[in-house]
């Protein structure tokens, strides 16, 4: 076969620049072939290598005692939690993907996200997704929304995992380029670790799962440039197609594998197929690979080792096997009527070698292919526009004359809005362990015997009970916040999801975190992501929940310029026991609610209202410094919320954010769902006190960080109240639970909403505007 | 609000069974996801389940089989469509022929509707979208071994997930079975009316679930076996596995 000659042109479509080339020249000795060019495009490309990020990253936290595989040693990091089980999770982009093809998109985005999860050995129990998309008064918007939606729920349902939680933020900055980001959770015992590691020369190995296509070829190069129309049409062939009954099928199968004790290693063929899982593997292994792309299944004839190695088809595995020990391979897939086929042994040089009809296309060095891609420090700048955004002086908008309407329009927004019409088309109550469902601030599942992976027929704990675990998990991160100051937008996308996560009765394990920004050749863009990595880590230490992993997307614009830097967080966090599991909607008639933390921050000259979804609102600005977080005050005020709990105090427990406190207050009367057109709503009688120098629209509607509306049984009042003192916390009754209207009163001024046309406004407003 | 399963305490799973075991089979069809599920429910009710995988072709020795939900085969052609060819499938119409009590849910219905096996089929939802929520049933009779331990009167809140449970059959079907009385569930609305507001997926006359002319073939889209335990959520689906084990006592 004749292979085209290396031309500069041939090396700028591959997006590698003179320097890299030059680099490949070094580390080889020689001129790469096309199919050699081609895996060096793909392992050194931003989505495999980290190569412009890779210096920020540095700075998070990534181990505690607790921390059994830490961040960027394999697929996924793991946690342990407790009594010999532990947790893997992560959650990764589907972008680009999702422009282009959103059903397709979104579909491969979370089946790759659970073959990251099962290929550690554990098994997935829970899905989770944070979307963005432009405004949803576009019809391409809609579009895209509805076939992201349709494409979570059609693997996840299909698959059998339940699709817990999630969060949509709908902004015109992510017209063209929405961010689908998927995360998933899966449970195992210590023991059943798995790694990726190439271990034994000699051993054989494997591929399993459905045969290679010309599907998602090179989708990890496309996912690191800038997303164009003009890239997203030719780039069609690089979106994936999902199958998500193959991966129920590869997932039981290769967990059934994994309990023999028959395999060495195990890779997923993600980003760059079969590329990464062989030379990732040997470099992991300190070994070399070797393999024949004949016996490779193909879906046609004619495949080039090129397009064979840079495949992106779905559901494949590369499964590493104790010598020997071949028989149970084929027995365990030939009973799930899976295709899997020998294609190499491990060897002892370092190399990973890919051999075609016999002859050698492609002999390179694995471990510097998979780890000593090019490190680049990227120049920062401080963006120009942060000087007109700060410069916004609050004064110069009018305070609200009508509470009322703001807080219906708050409401009826998408971005609070109620998701039920996104969630009503996911499964979140296969596996039986969905205790808290959508809707409340943190999800909450159980880990039960059945949700472990299958032990070995012989193992001696094969029949000892498991103690059931709760695990609660949140996923949090407000562009707008970020966007005004990365740093302390950052911050708060942690201490959100912290919030959330108290909210429910957890302590927090971990976190994993998606960086969606935009080009980091732009200096202003890349000192977003400096800033905003800087606050992501800070906080994560703060609240001793050190990052596990996760995934970076860059080059995230439009036509229009670059998105929101948005970085997404989701955090694990484990409740002690079922009592203390707790959710947001008030519950009894006659209950206290107190309002946890500060109703104004006298310090910030915005009030609370710089970035927040009011300003955006009703005067279609986002300006101003995004509300102060501080992390000491607001670790303490978690510490002191899950006290409370424990002590069983605590009837709902709703953190302030988008909105502010009326939409908290709001949210906590209306948000209960019990069934198909079945909500409970109850009202609330609210007091708050005129603050001098305040307005009424920061009181209401801004988004001051560390606050938490709680509701208790009157009998604790004094109780909660003495022990905030001791603890140095603001805490302050600000009303009762009870009627059919949410009534504010501030000063001698009184705001009444009925509960119905609030549930209305905020139950069905996505769902009619999908109405098309 | 009404009275729903919960109010009258259910038993505690010693109490269901009175002592003696029964023993379950839980098919397993590749793509099959609630088998779990089913196997925990009967398991927290106190009994035993035991995974039957779809390529043998005999059954053992089980006093009731359970056809669990998922996506057969990927749901490919037709939900259903290709999984009433398994090998299990013979050796489970045998058993249902010969009177054996035989539940099918959700995907598990459609199986046992494609099959032959209860009259009618399972269709897209009206809304062209899968729904998964919480729905209230209504039981329709209380007097076949699916439903006799019902209390009456009470509504059921157990989950739907599904994209494809629009049941439908011709008017002449219906009528034959409403006078057999074969309609067992209906969708309703938390005060029990049953109603258009009340039903997910758009099914003719609210039909949620049904049994075969025999009464020991029943199936429903909801999800009972996700409702045993008050922890996720109702533990209202016990009533209808009690039902059965209650009758099953009955005639052992």
């Amino acid at each position: 076969m004749s292979e085209p000659k290396i031309t500069p042109e041939l090396i700028r479509q591959h997006n590698l620049t003179d320097e890299e080339y030059q680099l490949i020249l070094e580390q080889i000795g020689r001129e790469p072939n096309m199919t050699e060019l081609g895996i060096f495009s793909v392992m050194w490309s931003e989505h495999c290598s980290y190569k412009n990020t890779r210096p920020l990253l540095k700075g998070f936290p990534t181990r505690t005692p607790k921390v059994l595989v830490p961040a960027g040693e394999e697929n996924a990091g793991i946690i342990d939690i407790g009594d010999g089980l532990a947790v893997a999770f992560k959650i990764e982009s589907h972008n680009h993907p999702s422009a282009v093809e959103p059903f397709q998109g979104a579909t491969t985005g979370v089946g790759g996200i659970i073959r990251d999860i099962f290929t550690m050995g554990a098994r997935p129990i829970c899905a989770v997704n944070s979307l963005r998309f432009g405004k949803l008064d576009s019809a391409e918007v809609r579009r895209l929304f509805r076939g992201v939606v349709a494409g979570i729920g059609h693997y996840g349902n299909c698959f059998g995992i339940p699709t817990v939680a999630g969060e949509v933020y709908f902004d015109e900055c992510y017209e063209g380029n929405p961010l689908v980001n998927a995360f998933c959770l899966g449970v195992l015992r210590h023991e059943q670790i798995a790694r990726g590691a190439a271990k034994g020369v000699g051993n054989p190995v494997f591929y399993v799962g459905p045969a290679t296509g010309r599907d998602g070829l090179a989708g990890a190069a496309f996912a690191s440039q800038d997303l164009t129309e003009e890239s997203a049409e030719q780039q069609r062939g690089a979106v994936q197609v999902g199958d998500p009954f193959m991966e129920k099928l590869c997932m039981e199968a290769c967990l059934e594998l994994l309990a023999t004790g028959a395999v060495a290693g195990i890779q997923d063929m993600g980003a760059a197929g079969l590329t990464c899982s062989t030379c990732e593997t040997a470099a992991r292994g300190g070994t070399g690979i070797e393999i024949e792309l004949d016996k490779v299944p193909q879906r046609g004839p004619g495949m080039s080792p090129y397009e064979i190695m840079l495949s992106e088809s779905q559901e494949r595995m590369l499964i590493i096997v104790h010598k020997g020990r071949e028989d149970e391979v084929k027995r365990i897939f030939d009973k799930w009527d899976l295709p899997w086929a020998e294609i190499g042994h491990v060897t002892d040089t370092g190399q990973m070698v890919v051999k075609h009809h016999g002859e050698i296309v492609a002999d390179l060095p694995a471990a510097k292919l998979a780890d000593e891609a090019p490190i680049y420090h990227r120049e920062a700048a401080e963006p120009a526009y942060l000087k007109e955004t700060r410069a916004f002086d609050l004064n110069s908008i009018p305070d609200t004359e009508d509470p009322v309407t703001d807080l219906n329009a708050l409401m009826a927004w998408p971005t609070i809005a109620s998701k039920n019409w996104v969630y009503r088309q996911y499964d979140y109550t296969v596996r039986n362990g969905t205790i808290v469902h959508p809707g409340s601030d943190a999800a909450v599942v159980r880990v039960k015997a059945d949700s472990l992976p299958l032990l070995p027929d012989d193992a001696p704990n094969r029949n000892e009970p498991v103690s059931e675990k709760y695990l609660a998990m949140s996923v949090d991160g407000n562009g707008s916040y970020v966007y005004l100051d990365p740093y302390e937008g950052g911050k708060i996308a942690v201490a959100e999801a912290a919030r959330n996560l108290a909210c429910s009765g957890a302590v927090p394990l971990g976190t994993t975190d998606n960086l969606n920004f935009g080009n980091p050749h732009n200096p202003e863009l890349f000192w977003q992501l400096k800033e905003a990595v800087r606050g992501l880590a800070d906080a994560c230490s703060h609240f001793e929940a050190p990052v596990t992993g996760g995934n970076v997307s860059l080059y995230n614009q439009n036509p229009k310029g670059a998105i929101d830097p948005t970085p997404t967080v989701a955090m694990v966090g484990l409740i002690e026991d079922p009592a203390h599991i707790t959710t947001q909607w008030f519950k009894n008639e006659g209950d206290l609610i107190l309002l946890l933390g500060d109703p104004v921050d006298k310090g910030d000259v915005f009030q609370g209202l710089g970035g927040s979804a009011y300003l955006k609102v009703k005067h279609q600005l986002k300006k101003g410094l995004p509300p102060r977080c501080d992390l000491s005050k607001e670790k303490s005020l978690h510490d002191a919320l899950r006290g409370w709990i424990a002590q069983g105090v605590v009837h709902s427990a709703h953190d302030c954010s988008e909105g502010g406190l009326a939409v908290a207050l709001a949210e906590s009367c209306i948000s209960r769902e019990k069934a198909r057109h079945t909500s409970e709503l109850i009202g609330a009688d609210i007091h708050l006190k005129e603050v001098p120098g305040s307005r009424l629209d920061a009181l209401l509607f801004g988004e001051i960080q560390g606050r938490i509306v709680i509701s208790i049984s009157p009998v604790y009042l004094g109780k909660v109240l003495g022990q905030a003192e001791i603890l140095g916390l603001p805490v302050e009754q600000i009303g009762t639970v009870g009627g059919q209207r949410l009534s504010i009163k501030v000063g001698e001024r009184s705001f009444e909403w009925g509960l119905e046309s609030l549930h209305d406004s905020w139950f069905n407003t996505i769902d009619r505007m999908m109405q098309d | 609000m009404s009275t729903t399963a919960t109010d009258t305490a259910p038993a505690t799973p010693a109490e269901t069974g009175q002592g003696s075991k029964f023993s379950f089979g839980v098919l397993q069809f590749p793509g099959s996801n609630s088998d779990q599920d089913c196997v925990n429910a009967i398991e927290v009710l106190g009994h035993e389940a035991h995974y039957v995988w779809h390529k043998d072709d005999q059954l053992g020795h089980l006093d009731a089989v359970l056809v669990p939900g998922g996506f057969s085969y990927g749901d490919y052609l037709r939900a259903g469509a290709i999984a009433r060819f398994s090998p299990v499938m013979q050796s489970l119409a045998e058993f249902a022929n010969n009177g054996g009590w035989v539940l099918g849910i959700c995907n598990g219905f459609q199986i046992l509707c494609e099959a032959g096996l209860l009259p009618g089929a399972l269709i897209r939802n009206r809304s062209l979208q899968f729904r998964s929520e919480f729905v209230h049933l209504a039981t329709v009779n209380h007097g076949t071994p699916f439903t006799r331990a019902i209390p009456e009167g009470a509504l059921m809140r157990v989950p739907v997930a599904h994209g494809e449970g629009c049941y439908f059959a011709d008017e002449t079907t219906l009528s034959e079975m409403e006078a057999n009385g074969q309609i067992l569930w209906q969708y309703a609305t938390a005060d029990g009316k049953v109603e258009d507001h009340a039903n997910p997926n758009g099914s003719v006359r609210h039909i949620a679930g049904i049994c075969n002319a025999n009464k020991n073939v029943a199936a429903l889209m909801p999800h009972p076996e996700r409702a045993c335990q008050g922890l996720i959520g109702s533990d209202d689906g016990q009533w209808i596995f009690r039902s059965l084990i209650e009758h099953m006592s009955a005639k052992a």
